[in-house]
Formats: C-alpha cells, sequence, structure tokens
C-alpha cells in the first residue's frame, strides 16, 4: 500500500500544473501515469494558447473581457459565464508564468510573444511555439515537477477510485513494469486523464485518449455534463486523422473543393477560413455531401502552397513533417487532402471552477472534466489555457481542503485492501472466462457507431440506431474474456478494461446528443436545426446506471455577462 | 488487401530462457504503419505482445524501436517505405528490457534529471510580463526543444554501451538546450553535471547518435558547444 496526502492521475498538463501547485504549498503529491509524463497526449497540441496579452500589432486593444465574450460566444451561449470569465482573466498570468519557467514560445522583433489569429476570435490573441505549443508548454511542466521532486509513478494504470463510505481516498493501479495491482492511498485524488477521442473511429487524438479516467469517476456515482457536445475539427489528414492545426489557417491556409472555390465564402463571407470549428466543419461536410469533394470523394483540399517555403518552415514546420510522413504529401507543393476529424471532448466529469466533483476528495481537471468553459463549442488555443488555469485552481483547492479538515484521512488499510481485491477478481473473472464475444470486435463496432450515428449531423432514427446498437454491445460486454493473463505490460488486459469505461462513455453521448432536442455549437441535429434557448439553455447531466443507458438530469448555466445572441460570423 | 510480414523479436525475461523471433502475416487496406501492425497482431494473433504507444504521430517518443536495422518510430514509419520483404521489428538495442518491444527507460530519464533540465534563473526578479528573448536567441533553441526524449540516440551510442555512467547524446542534448536559453542564469551551478567524467568528454563525436535521431536532431552539435563552454568557463569564468 502506497500513501500520499494527493494522488493525481494522469500527468498532462492538467495533472502536472496541479501537481506543482500542491507540492510548492508542501502538500506531499504523487502523480501516476499511463505514459512517462513527457508522453501525454496535451504534447500534441500544435497552434497554441489564448490569452489577451495584446502583444499583436492587431490586438492592442484586446482584453479578458473580449476574450470571454468570444469564448461564450463560440460557446453558442452553453458555457458557464463565471467559469469564463475567470479563465480570460487568469490567462495572461498563466502565460507569463510558463514563459518564466521556460516554454519557448515563439517571439516578436521587439521580444515578446508572438500571436496568431485563430478561429472565432475576434483579435490575433493565440500565443505560440511554432506549431508545436503543446510539446513544448508539457515540456516545461514536465521540467518543473522533475525540479520540484514530484513522485512520479510511471507507467501505472489505474483502474479504480477507492471509495469510503461516499468519499474517495485513493486509487487501485495495476504496475506495468513489475506487473500486479497496488493500492496507492490518500486524502485526496485529483483526475487529470484527457479526452474521450478514442470512441470514435476518426479521432485525432492518442491511442491512450480512451476517456476511461472519466469512466472511473462515472462508474463511482459522479455525473458526466454535457457529454453529446463533441468537437469535430475542420481539417485531420484524410488517411489518418492526425491533425493539421487550425494556425494552418491561422497563418492564412484556404480550404478548397473540387471546383477549387473557397467555399467558406457561401458559409462565414467576413472570416471565411476563420470560423469557429463546428461551422467549419459542417461547412466541409455540406460540400461533401453536395458531392463537391475532391473527385467527389470524402475529403476536401488545405492549401497552403500560397504561403511559400519560407513562412512553411518558420510558423508550421512540424505541420509540413506530419504532411509528408503521414499523408505522403508536401504542403510547400501540394494541397493536402483533409476531413472533418472528432478532435475534442468538450463534456467530461461534473466540476465547478476548483475541480470540486459532487463526491468528496474527488477531484477533476483538464480535458476529462467539464467546467464548463467550452460550451457547446470549444475555441481553438483554449483548452491548453483551461489546463493550465483550472489545473492550478484544482491544486489550491486541494490544498485549502486538507488544511481545513480533508487532512489524515486516508483510505483506512482495510478499503484499500477489498478495492484491490475488487479490481483483482474482476481481471480473474475475465481470464477465467471462456468468452463467446471477442473484446476488439466490440470496440471496432462501438468506435464505428459513434463515427457514423453520432458524427457531425444527426438525427433522431440514425442515434436511436445507434444507442440501440452501444445496449447491445453493453450487453454482450460480459461475455468477453483476457487473450493473455497477469505479466509485465498486460496490453490486452489494460485494453480490455478500458473498454468497458468507454462503452458508458459513448453511451453517456449517445443518449445526451438523442434526448437534446435542438441544434446547438457541435450538436448539430437535422431534424431540429435551431437553437432552442427556452427548454435546452441547460447543461446535461448523465448518471450511470449499470444495466441499461444513464439517467439524465438537468443543470442551470451561469449567465449574467453576455446575453444570448444569435451566432453569426 | 495487401500483406505485410512481420519478424518479431520476443522475449519475457519473467519466463522465456531466451529471445526469439515469431513472424506474422498483418492483412491490411490501403496504408499500414508498423505501429498499427503491431496493434493487428496484438489484437488478432498474440494478446501477449507488447509495446510502447500513445501519439501516433510521431510527437510523444514512445514507439521508438529498432526496424529493419535502423532506429525509427513504428507511428512514423509506414511499411510501403520498407520496400517489401519482412519487416524485423526489435526493442532498441544496449538496453535493458521489460518486455518484448518495451525497453527500461528509467538510467535514461535518471541521466536527463540529473542535468537539471530545467530554466535557473534568479525568479525573484522576473519581469511581471514576459521576459523578452529576441527572435534570433530564440532560433538557438529550434533543434534542442524538439527532442521528445524518445531513446534512440541514447541507444545508440557507443559511449553509453561502454560506460554506463556516460550521461549519452539525449540528456546533453538537454543541458546544451538550457545552457543557450538567453534565459536561463545557471552559470557555473548546471556545469559540474556535464563538465565531469560522465560528460561531454566521454563524446568521441562518432556521431551515430544524430544518424539514428527519427526527429533529425543533432545532439553532437550540441555537445561540442558543451565542451567549448566548459572549457572557456574554466578558463576565463565567462557565462556563454
Ligand atoms: C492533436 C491535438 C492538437 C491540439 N491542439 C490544441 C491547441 O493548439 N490548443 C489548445 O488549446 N488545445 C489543443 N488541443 C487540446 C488539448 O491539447 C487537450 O485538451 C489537452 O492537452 C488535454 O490535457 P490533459 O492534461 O487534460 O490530458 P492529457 O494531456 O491527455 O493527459 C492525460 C494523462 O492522463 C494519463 N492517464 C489517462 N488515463 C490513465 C489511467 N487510467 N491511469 C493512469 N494514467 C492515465 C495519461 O498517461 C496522461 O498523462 C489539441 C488536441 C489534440 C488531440
Ligand atoms: S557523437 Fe557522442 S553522443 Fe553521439 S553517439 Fe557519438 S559518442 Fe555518443
Ligand atoms: S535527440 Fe533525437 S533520438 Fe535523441 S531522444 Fe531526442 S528525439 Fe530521440
Ligand atoms: S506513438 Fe508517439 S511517437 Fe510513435
Amino acid at each position: 500500500m502506497i500513501r500520499h496526502q494527493l494522488v493525481i492521475v494522469g500527468g498532462g498538463l492538467a495533472g502536472l500544473r496541479a501537481a506543482v501547485e500542491a507540492k510548492g504549498a508542501g502538500i506531499d503529491v504523487a502523480v501516476i501515469s499511463q505514459v512517462h509524463p513527457g508522453r501525454s497526449h496535451s504534447g500534441a497540441a500544435q497552434g497554441g494558447i489564448n490569452a489577451a496579452l495584446a502583444n499583436n500589432p492587431e490586438s492592442h486593444d484586446d482584453t479578458p473581457e473580449k476574450h470571454a465574450f468570444d469564448t461564450v460566444k463560440g460557446s453558442d451561449y452553453l458555457a458557464d459565464q463565471d467559469a469564463v470569465y475567470q479563465m480570460t482573466q487568469d490567462a495572461p498570468q498563466t502565460i507569463f508564468e510558463m514563459e518564466h519557467w521556460g516554454c519557448p514560445f515563439s517571439r516578436y522583433d521587439d521580444g515578446r510573444i508572438a500571436q496568431r489569429p485563430f478561429g472565432g476570435a475576434g483579435y490575433p490573441r493565440t500565443c505560440y511555439g511554432a506549431d508545436k505549443t503543446g510539446h513544448y508548454l508539457l515540456h516545461t511542466l514536465v521540467e518543473q515537477a522533475y525540479r520540484r521532486q514530484v513522485a512520479m509513478y510511471i507507467e501505472r494504470f489505474v483502474t479504480s477510485l477507492i471509495v469510503v463510505e461516499g468519499e474517495c481516498r485513493g486509487v487501485v493501479a495495476y504496475d506495468m513494469i513489475r506487473g500486479g495491482f497496488e493500492a496507492f492511498v490518500a486524502d485526496a485524488v485529483i483526475i487529470a486523464t484527457g479526452g474521450a477521442g478514442r470512441t470514435y473511429a476518426n479521432t485525432t487524438n492518442a491511442i491512450i485518449s480512451t476517456g476511461y479516467g472519466a469512466a472511473m469517476a462515472y462508474h463511482a456515482g459522479v455525473p458526466l455534463k454535457d457529454m453529446e457536445f463533441v468537437q469535430f475539427h475542420p481539417t485531420g489528414l484524410y488517411t489518418t486523422n492526425i491533425l493539421m492545426t487550425e494556425g494552418c489557417r491561422g497563418e492564412g491556409g484556404y480550404l478548397i473543393n473540387d471546383l477549387g472555390e473557397r467555399f467558406m465564402e457561401r458559409y462565414a463571407p467576413t472570416v471565411m477560413e476563420l470560423a469557429p470549428r463546428d461551422i467549419t466543419a459542417r461547412s466541409i461536410w455540406t460540400e461533401i455531401l453536395e458531392g463537391r469533394g475532391i473527385g467527389g470523394k470524402d475529403f476536401v483540399y488545405l492549401d497552403l502552397r500560397h504561403l511559400g517555403e519560407r513562412k512553411i518552415a518558420e510558423k508550421l514546420p512540424g505541420i509540413r513533417d506530419l504532411a509528408i510522413h503521414f499523408e505522403g504529401v508536401d504542403p510547400v507543393t501540394q494541397p493536402v487532402p483533409i476531413v472533418p476529424s472528432h478532435h475534442y471532448t468538450m463534456g467530461g466529469i461534473d466540476t465547478d471552477v476548483d475541480g470540486v466533483t459532487a463526491m468528496p476528495g474527488l477531484y477533476a481537471v483538464g480535458e476529462c472534466a467539464c467546467v464548463s468553459v467550452h460550451g457547446a463549442n470549444r475555441l481553438g488555443g483554449n483548452s491548453l489555457l483551461e489546463t493550465i488555469v483550472f489545473g492550478r485552481r484544482a491544486g489550491r483547492a486541494v490544498v485549502s481542503f486538507l488544511a481545513d479538515g480533508g487532512a489524515g484521512r486516508p483510505a483506512p488499510e482495510a478499503a484499500a485492501r477489498a478495492a484491490l481485491g475488487a479490481v483483482q477478481e474482476r481481471v480473474d473473472r475475465l481470464s477465467r472466462a471462456a468468452a463467446t464475444e471477442d473484446a476488439y470486435d466490440i470496440r471496432g463496432e462501438m468506435i464505428v457507431t459513434m463515427k457514423q450515428n453520432f458524427g457531425i449531423f444527426r438525427e433522431a432514427r440514425q442515434m436511436q440506431e445507434g444507442i440501440d446498437k452501444l445496449l447491445s454491445l453493453k450487453e454482450r460486454l460480459p461475455r468477453i474474456g483476457l487473450r493473455h493473463a497477469g505479466g509485465a505490460f498486460n496490453l490486452d488486459m489494460i485494453r480490455t478494461i478500458e473498454l468497458e469505461g468507454m462503452l458508458d462513455v459513448a453511451l453517456a453521448t449517445a443518449v445526451g446528443a438523442f434526448k437534446r432536442t435542438e441544434s446547438r455549437g457541435s450538436h448539430a441535429r437535422t431534424d431540429y436545426p435551431n437553437r432552442d434557448d427556452v427548454h435546452w439553455l441547460e447543461h446535461t447531466l448523465a448518471l450511470y446506471r449499470p444495466d441499461g443507458p444513464p439517467e439524465l438530469a438537468g443543470k442551470p448555466v451561469a449567465l449574467g455577462m453576455f446575453e444570448p445572441q444569435e451566432r453569426k460570423y | 488487401m495487401s500483406e505485410a510480414r512481420f519478424r518479431i523479436k520476443r522475449f519475457d525475461p519473467a519466463s522465456d530462457a531466451a529471445p526469439r523471433y515469431d513472424t506474422f502475416v498483418v492483412p491490411y487496406e490501403g496504408s499500414l504503419s508498423v505501429l498499427e501492425g503491431l496493434f493487428s497482431i496484438q489484437e488478432r494473433d498474440d494478446g501477449s505482445l507488447c509495446f510502447r504507444y500513445c501519439c501516433r504521430a510521431a510527437v510523444c517518443g514512445s514507439c521508438a524501436m529498432y526496424i529493419n536495422g535502423r532506429y525509427r518510430l513504428a507511428c512514423q514509419t509506414n511499411v510501403s517505405q520498407l520496400h517489401g520483404g519482412d519487416i524485423t521489428v526489435e526493442p532498441m538495442p544496449h538496453l535493458p528490457l521489460i518486455k518484448d518491444l518495451v525497453c527500461d527507460m528509467t538510467d535514461f530519464f535518471a541521466k536527463y534529471e540529473y542535468i537539471k533540465p530545467w530554466l535557473i534563473r534568479d525568479e525573484d526578479h522576473d519581469p511581471e510580463g514576459e521576459i523578452a528573448q529576441s527572435p534570433r536567441a530564440r532560433r538557438k533553441l529550434d533543434m534542442p526543444i524538439d527532442c521528445i526524449l524518445c531513446g534512440c540516440c541514447y541507444s545508440s551510442c557507443p559511449s553509453v554501451w561502454g560506460e554506463e555512467n556516460y550521461l549519452g547524446p539525449a540528456a546533453l542534448l538537454k543541458a546544451y538546450r538550457f545552457e543557450v536559453d538567453s534565459r536561463d542564469e545557471a552559470g557555473r551551478q548546471r556545469l559540474p553535471d556535464f563538465d565531469n567524467e560522465r560528460g561531454v568528454y566521454r563524446c568521441h563525436t562518432i556521431t551515430n547518435c544524430v544518424e539514428a535521431c527519427p526527429k533529425e536532431l543533432n545532439p553532437t552539435e550540441g555537445i561540442q558547444w558543451l565542451k567549448g563552454a566548459a572549457v572557456r568557463r574554466r578558463l576565463f569564468g565567462r557565462r556563454k
């Protein structure tokens, strides 16, 4: 049994920032991560991170209020406005802190941090390091975690929470290096496990972005919020869905259809390619549905050729490498085939601005959580910001929680042993089972169902079919078994356990989407094409039910600063 | 449908007496990366196969392996690049093994930590806003900050094989990354970490590391710079 005051599950930007904060306040904190923290998916972020620094000559009168307005409008008014304001207020300080810690942002001639335009933003306010911003931010926080000697348990896969009398007091993890399970007991636990992209077949997300962390909380009775809001990024590579950053369009790239038209003119004539992601993704998909995909196929072109080799080398070197290695085209001389791809999980574990969840002792932060600052559609560059701003706040909240009586109450040994035993039993059962179903088949059918039935455009009948399909998969799930039992680095076991969580997270998305009879942000229904503020200006909460679909409830949206208006660009 | 034949080095130190090679045929349509091939085998043919993975886009550094006798990232290597024949997949050589294609990276990260891989400066005097850095000064960081800590260079370095304490190219490249940063004020603080028998003098500029790096970085260049800096500091006590 391993003991720490605070255990953080996840070593991406959100988890590390929380760790650095708590450690700085003298808390004994441990980060547990499935991969070395420096390999977390935050490192794949490309385009940048938003803050109203007003460094760009065109943004000299930018302010956190304007950043908040763009974010709320981008969210189609579903974001909680107090949380958004908190985030945009904290943004400049957050950037400066990361810079002071060494993050290598790109610079203007006068030495200040450079900023580029991003979709849905009234000003160029996206700070960046070439097109590798996430890699630079992540390495900076990894470095700070080493510097502060944060305890790190690397290549441990967390399987479940230890809950004592309704309070979270630790986790159980599989030790991938040595094999076997361990109990970690703590006064508080923060979940920072990232997004759920892998519930879809066509995602930009890392292979480990399964949503399993959110599922752990969900299974323990904590509601998930707004799971029906799933962001499709306009530009994933055609063959692999690997991301081509919005920065490509921020730097001046065009979207082109089979007729050679810059078709965004029809959908967002003023901002063109820099419309928010939901609108741009739908526009591309409409072009494809109407037969104007390239050669009649299901992709269009992202054209960067007119930017020239020099600008591409300076601003988008990573994009060029990715296009060459993964699509076989050089953007300097060829247009890049792209298709809208699942990109971001707006929903997540229901939290407040301090990462507090419905379960005492349990906190959540980052993409696995839903504060909500993104509402129905996230603006590019706001997610990296969210991870760091709210990571710090969650770390600080745990410090206060411990000071105010939360300390000194880790799970008693018996409870830890019971939780450990439960996981062990679950795995033993899976290893003994005479499997009549195949976990990888179920996974494959699930991700295709999500892609096809809960995609960019949604409609009742198709969604009902999708839900039926997911429920039948859930019904088949108990008949799977492991192909390989025990030992170190047991991928079969990890991926099978993940599947159990993924399927429930997918169902929460599906049922939420079916029930929400309106179109808002990323949730576009052909049978209910309009936003319906009278009935649906509210968050969705999904409560886990072991034997069927989740139970849904509503939760009010925090308004007050900006009146909901029609969203035009 | 196309097919690719994978020949994979297998070894579980916990249960196997000796390593062996297993052959698998992977059917695929369109394009297939080596990483996708490994997943197909793990899912369909042999659930006990293991390897590291995360981003599948050549940015996280998880999937470094030895493929057809070269250091590569499995996710970035398309089987079409390998010109037919068997695809031989082995773990990075010269590193301790956990199982199959998964090497033990403990020493690699311990050495990374040893060189104090963080910006060192007198933070009490930091400005409220950003610390100014000219684009020219920033450009010096372009190469070393792209390191994804995959370990290819480290595994390829004969000086690491010969002297287990040698810090190796990745850790030294990281030291270089901070030493050339105009904002870093470590001065002599980081110097003892690389100006010693574990550090830069063990490098004999054999440049295996440059050849091995899947991100096309140049650790040797960084190490040479550090050697120069160490000499300058010894002689003149100067920082940069
Ligand atoms: C390709 C791409 C590009 C992006 N670009 C941008 C951008 O330019 N700007 C922007 O604002 N946003 C961007 N985003 C979004 C943003 O990068 C992510 O939302 C954010 O980085 C998520 O950070 P996180 O800390 O919440 O999670 P992650 O970085 O995903 O970290 C999750 C951590 O949890 C650990 N973990 C997960 N499950 C377990 C478990 N069961 N046991 C143990 N450990 C576990 C993992 O090992 C990992 O350390 C991008 C996203 C993608 C996919
Ligand atoms: S150049 Fe130096 S670090 Fe690189 S392989 Fe040779 S000895 Fe090792
Ligand atoms: S220098 Fe290159 S080979 Fe070495 S760890 Fe970094 S990315 Fe990998
Ligand atoms: S999986 Fe990340 S580098 Fe290959």
